[in-house]
């Protein structure tokens, strides 16, 4: 088992989860659950395939793709910001909304062959580094490398700046904020739109970059999911986010090749090609995130930090103040 | 009581005087209304450059409502503003405190998590992009110690007490070049020392220029320390801009109240009974698992009212939830035989705990439920109302309209949800429904905040009647006057900790203050409180 | 200009079910305009919905079989969402009850030959205990350590769904082939049908004693929660927790109680899916009941009387939905009734008006 080409191609799946769980760090942070990450994911996949099979461009399909996503997701901002709905039923409406109409604009179109993808590279200098050169910096797909600045980018952003501070000033106490004259709904939208954005990307990530093609539902397959429970791992962190999508990434690789080795450790594998064991394998990764899910909420009660104090609830400025 | 006419007014100085400088503020015929509640009715205001002006009424008379307008959140239906003379029309508070006039409300708005600095500086577009913590911490530091407000600036807000946090908050107007401030009841959450230094910050940025509004339900204080004085009374000014100096703690009473009010309690001498509570020996954190109390003990026996004097966040809460089983504790706490400590709440109401909370929209009631669930909830595991796993309709709902009736809770119907009541009907639900279980403790936590004077003194009749039932009554409150008029005897509780302990018609105010805010042993008064002529003066 | 919203202060039940129907039309004039959009007929499409589930004796009874799933997952949802128990895991729950009650005769755990009297009764249970436990997870989890039991119920999904796959492909596959052998005649639940020798009429009627499992269900639920202490606990603890920890009520068993319930509610609405209308186990056997199942509760506004209604509604939707092109549009439909309910909910909590003047956060 090539271990570097498994950590590699893990890098790329991670990619996926990464940027969706940033793009919801994003939402969260300004207060607001957005649990339609898995629709908006399955439409970015869709409208970016879509556009690069009728137009030749992977990129525009990408945009496309960023653009459609972005547009979901207000449709949620509106509903919770605006509109004081519950913003976990209004998720999930978002959810079977985004499933629905993926399944339904991509009707025909998996049998579409010779799409222009999205471009690999290697770089140069950063690839020669040993054992990190060849996971991170060898024949990844532009957007992986994309992924590598956002991460950074996020965090500076929400830790180091003046509108990183009052992004978090309005998820954690929209009152304050609003006090000091913080446009609080313009902020949740605003944010609300990143993730939704952010999850477009990852969607046109998967169809047009890393695992390209359109396979309906099974395309995106719950990792908008665990993109949502990778945020509360990674307790509103992008740095421990990307760690945490790494770590799935790997997994999922790893799944699919030990299929096809003969023997684990000097025993017989059970994993063969066609084995039911497999299916007990698949479940791994979904075991893992509750697995990270639970530590991470442990983590958060030990540490008494957590998640945004106002995450989930609607603001309304105090007309009848206290 | 003279429960005549109203109180005529010393002559006015009310208004602007001819010839005299432009207000800094003035509001004239502002009216708000609310559903169901008309907050301003034609209110007019003035206020002078470098004025302390008091705003005087009691609980629900329309000062917050008019001071929230003057502030930018809230529009007014009808009326004008003007600042400095020009009209003015704030769509938001930022824009009132970008023209120079920011109000500190009563319930902060601090961001817990965030420092001292991060909170001063959120809203402005200085830093413009990057965030430098060092040279931001220092500026804000150097404007603290120039207007004597001691804060550290690194410290996060939940780890303040309530006095630096509001020091936070004035901070953030004076950062921002406020010329006039506005208070709201801002000794509410003081104890009497911390209140004289606040009031010498007042004073020194009035006679820096600065204008200060002063909203408050505390003759006293008012009087102590207001140049000038309106009185508001159901959303109308009974008194507009009297001069402080000539006034009377009994005028003032009439003008908010339509009569004197002296709350002369009928409280029988009783001689308790058999101990009730017994805490030994507790200890406790609080929710940011910060010692809230520390090897605290005290007993509280069958027909007396122990009152429990604190200034806010020295476990005072969690000493309530520790007795009523809400919170786990080190150490013993007995109900008669009953160990209730770290026992789950049911254990606590079989052993005869009733507990009036703090919170009363969020803990003491269900708002979606109507009153007749809410009025069952500490007797549906019991016949009559429960019958086997079923719940006997009728029963429950001939309960719920008894209660209703004899305790007078103003509601359409027992059908009607809980959240359309008001706050004093709500407390009357509450309390109906925690001495019809017959109670052998009561726990009362700030049974009277945010109440009008008719509630306040229902909830103080039926303490005292309760106490002569023989009901054991742990009274926990942050108004003073309310704990001497009611207690048997007080205690002091200081982080965590008892620190003194008095019989009522021994105990003085001050040396209670004093022991509120740590200083010092009991006996022995210090030289506090000079300038508070209100404490002891004119008839109270 | 901005959007003001002021609480309502008492809302007549015929508004908010006015409100409710008026969403239900507003969402199909939605989805009729984007059925459009994408190049199909609407009018035809609904017609054709209300003639494939309504037409006849034949299609009603086709309607009522897609409804019992809903029923019991619907019910399930219900129950859990009373007590803002977010059970998004009603399809792996539903998945593990079929695989339960497959495991009775597929193991199998009564001998061969043993009477339907049995053989059912103990499908059933094996059914809820399964579905029981699926539950049983995340209400632990969430009970003891405050974990959020929407990713933990989302997550058992797609674990029910691969474990089953796991079964059907492997021990208990039927010739390589991606299902089970068929079951025994006992283990199948009685049909309508199964009366034509007596009464004709019933012929290829394929509505099946699960229907009636829902029904009795919705009824000791209704009861329970209306009349009993106990349902009276459950709607304290989801108006408020903290006046129910207050008032003594132990919250963190009732969680994994209701949870428990919940899930095995569901997993009798699996056990009845695949004996009643499957007769095996396979790999699909939930064209995503489990989801469906939410957007029921919340429409029946956790009423289980209403529950059975709203599950006709869909399974009548689920039924002609198969035939309707493009294929995600039963699916999408569903999405834009979810959000029409969820305006429609604003619309009954609160007043809604514009307001010049004001300037919002």
């Amino acid at each position: 088992m090539d271990f570097i080409a498994i950590l590699a191609a893990g890098v790329a799946s991670g990619t996926i989860l990464a940027i969706a769980a940033i793009g919801e760090i994003f939402a969260e942070r300004s207060g607001v659950l957005n649990l339609g990450v898995e629709g908006m994911m399955l439409v970015g996949a869709v409208a970016a395939f879509s556009i690069a099979v009728s137009t030749g461009s992977p990129w525009l399909g990408v945009l496309v793709a960023m653009l459609a996503a972005g547009l979901l997701s207000q449709l949620h901002a509106v509903m919770t910001i605006h509109f004081r709905a519950d913003q976990v039923v209004s998720g999930l409406a978002l959810t079977f909304l985004g499933t629905g109409l993926a399944r339904v604009l991509g009707e025909g179109l998996s049998s579409a062959r010779d799409v222009t993808l999205v471009g690999r590279t290697t770089i140069p200098l950063l690839a020669d580094v040993p054992v990190i050169g060849p996971i991170f910096f060898t024949d990844q797909s532009t957007l992986t490398y994309a992924a590598y600045l956002l991460v950074p980018i996020a965090s500076i952003w929400i830790a180091r700046t003046r509108p990183g501070l009052h992004l978090r000033a309005v998820g954690e106490s929209p009152a304050a904020a609003d006090a000091q004259g913080i446009r609080v709904y313009v902020t949740r939208y605003a944010y609300v739109f990143v993730g939704g954005v952010l999850a477009g990307l990852a969607g046109a990530a998967i169809s047009v970059a890393i695992y390209p093609g359109w396979f309906g539902d099974q395309t995106v397959n719950g990792r908008g999911w665990i993109a949502i429970g990778l945020v509360i791992f990674a307790q509103w962190s992008p740095v421990r986010a990307a760690l945490g999508a790494l770590l799935f990434g790997a997994i999922f690789r790893f799944i699919i090749d030990i299929q096809g080795v003969g023997t684990i450790l000097g025993f017989q594998s059970p994993f063969t090609a066609g084995s039911s064991a497999n299916f007990l394998l698949g479940m791994l990764p979904y075991v893992l995130v509750i697995v990270v899910v639970v530590i991470g909420s442990r983590e958060a009660v030990r540490k008494r930090v957590g998640a945004p104090a106002a995450l989930g609830r609607p603001y309304v400025r105090g007309e009848r103040g206290a | 009581m003279t429960d005549a006419a109203e109180a005529t007014p010393p002559p006015p100085e009310a208004g602007p005087a001819a010839g005299a400088p432009v207000p800094a503020l003035e509001a004239r015929g502002i009216v708000k209304a609310f559903p169901g509640v008309l907050a301003n009715d034609a209110v007019d205001f003035d206020l002078r450059p470098g004025e302390i002006h008091a705003l005087l009424g009691e609980n629900g008379a329309g000062k917050s409502t008019l001071m929230n307008i003057l502030a930018g959140l809230y529009r007014p239906d009808a009326g004008e503003i003007l600042l400095d003379g020009r009209p003015v029309a704030f769509r938001s508070p930022r824009e009132a405190i970008a023209a120079g006039l920011g109000m500190v409300h009563q319930h902060f708005t601090l961001v817990p998590s965030q420092t001292v600095t991060e909170n001063v500086l959120l809203g402005l577009s200085k830093p413009r992009f990057w965030l430098r913590p060092a040279a931001s911490d220092a500026e804000v530091a150097g404007l603290a110690s120039r207007y004597g407000l001691k804060v550290d600036p690194e410290a996060r807000i939940w780890q303040l007490s309530v006095g630096e946090q509001q020091r936070v908050e004035i901070l953030k107007l004076l950062y921002r070049g406020a010329r006039i401030l506005i208070m709201d009841e801002p000794t509410a959450v003081l104890a009497p020392q911390e209140i004289e230094a606040m009031m010498r910050t007042l004073r020194s940025m009035a006679a820096d220029g600065r204008s200060i509004v002063f909203i408050s339900h505390k003759l006293g204080e008012v009087l102590a320390i207001a140049d000038r004085i309106t009185v508001m009374r159901h959303g109308r000014v009974t008194a507009a801009g009297i001069p402080a100096a000539g006034a009377t703690r009994t005028d003032l009473a009439k003008l908010m109240v339509g009569r004197a009010v002296f709350d002369v309690l009928d409280r029988a001498p009783i001689e308790p009974g058999p101990v009730v509570l017994d805490v030994r020996g507790v200890s406790a954190e609080n929710d940011r698992a910060l010692p809230a109390l520390r090897d605290l003990s005290l007993q509280v026996r069958a027909g007396e009212i122990l009152g429990i004097a604190a200034v806010a966040g020295n476990g005072q809460s969690e000493l309530a939830e520790v007795i009523t089983a809400l919170r786990p504790c080190r150490g013993s706490v007995r109900i008669g035989d009953q160990e209730v400590a770290n026992r789950s709440t049911a254990t606590a109401i079989k052993a005869g705990v009733a507990h009036v909370p703090e919170d009363r929209t969020g803990v003491g009631t269900s708002p979606n439920l109507s009153l007749a669930d809410n009025l069952i909830m500490k007797r549906y595991t019991a016949p009559p109302i429960a019958r086997g796993w079923f719940i006997d309709d009728d029963a429950a709902r001939h309960m719920a309209q008894g209660l209703k009736d004899t305790y007078s809770i103003a509601a359409p119907s027992i059908d009607t949800e809980a959240r359309l009541l008001s706050g004093g009907n709500l407390q009357r639900l509450i309390i109906a429904r925690e001495i019809d279980t017959g109670p052998r403790l009561m726990v009362a936590v700030q049974p009277t905040r945010g109440l009008d004077v008719g509630a306040i003194e229902t909830v103080h009749m039926t303490l005292l009647r309760r106490r002569e039932a023989g009901t054991a009554i742990l009274l926990i409150s942050e108004e003073l006057d309310e704990l001497l008029a009611l207690a048997d005897r007080i205690a002091v509780l200081y982080e965590g900790r008892i620190v003194g302990m008095f019989p009522a018609e021994t105990a003085d105010i001050h040396e209670i203050g004093l022991l509120m805010t740590g200083g010092g042993d009991p006996g022995g008064p210090e030289a506090v409180t000079a300038a508070t002529p209100g404490a002891s003066g004119d008839g109270a | 200009m901005t959007l003001v919203l002021e609480p309502r202060e008492t809302v007549s039940r015929r508004f908010v079910w006015g409100v409710t129907f008026a969403a239900l039309l507003v969402a199909l004039l939605i989805s009729g305009i984007v059925i459009w959009w994408v190049g199909g007929d609407p009018v035809r499409s609904f017609l054709h919905i209300v003639d494939s589930a309504f037409g006849s004796v034949g299609v009603i009874s086709d309607t009522l079989v897609k409804a019992t799933p809903l029923i019991l997952t619907g019910l399930a949802c219900s129950l859990a969402f009373r007590m803002r128990l977010w059970n998004i895991g009603a399809e792996g729950q539903f998945l593990l009850g079929a695989w339960g009650a497959s495991a009775v005769v597929l193991f199998p755990l009564l001998p061969a030959g043993t009477p339907a009297i049995i053989v059912i009764p103990a499908m059933m249970l094996a059914g809820a205990v399964a579905g029981g436990l699926w539950g049983f997870i995340p209400g632990v989890l969430r009970a003891r350590l405050g974990v959020s039991e929407i990713i933990v119920t989302l997550m058992l999904n797609y674990v029910a769904l691969l474990w089953i796959q796991y079964w059907v492909f492997g021990a208990w596959s039927e010739a390589g082939f991606q299902q089970t052998k068929p079951f025994p005649p006992e283990a199948v639940l009685p049909r309508l049908t199964d009366l034509a020798e007596t009464f004709p009429a019933l012929g290829g009627l394929t509505v099946h004693l699960g229907l009636i499992f829902g029904i009795v269900a919705a009824s000791i639920m209704w009861v329970a929660l209306e009349r009993t202490r106990w349902g009276y606990e459950i709607r304290l603890i989801g108006d408020s927790p903290r006046a129910a920890e207050y008032a003594g009520i132990d919250i963190r068993r009732k969680i994994i109680v209701v949870f428990v319930i919940s899930g095995a509610l569901a997993g009798l609405g699996g056990m009845s899916e695949v004996s009643g209308v499957v007769h095996r186990l396979q790999d699909h056997i939930s064209p995503g009941y489990g989801f469906t199942a939410i957007i029921i509760a919340y429409l029946a506004r956790f009423g289980p009387f209403r529950v059975i209604v709203a599950s006709i509604l869909f399974g009548a939707l689920i039924l002609a939905g198969r035939e309707i092109q493009p294929q995600g549009i039963p699916a999408m439909v569903q999405g834009i009734i979810l959000f029409a309910l969820v305006g429609s909910d604003v619309l009954i909590r609160y007043r809604v008006r514009f307001d010049r003047r004001l300037a919002t956060a």
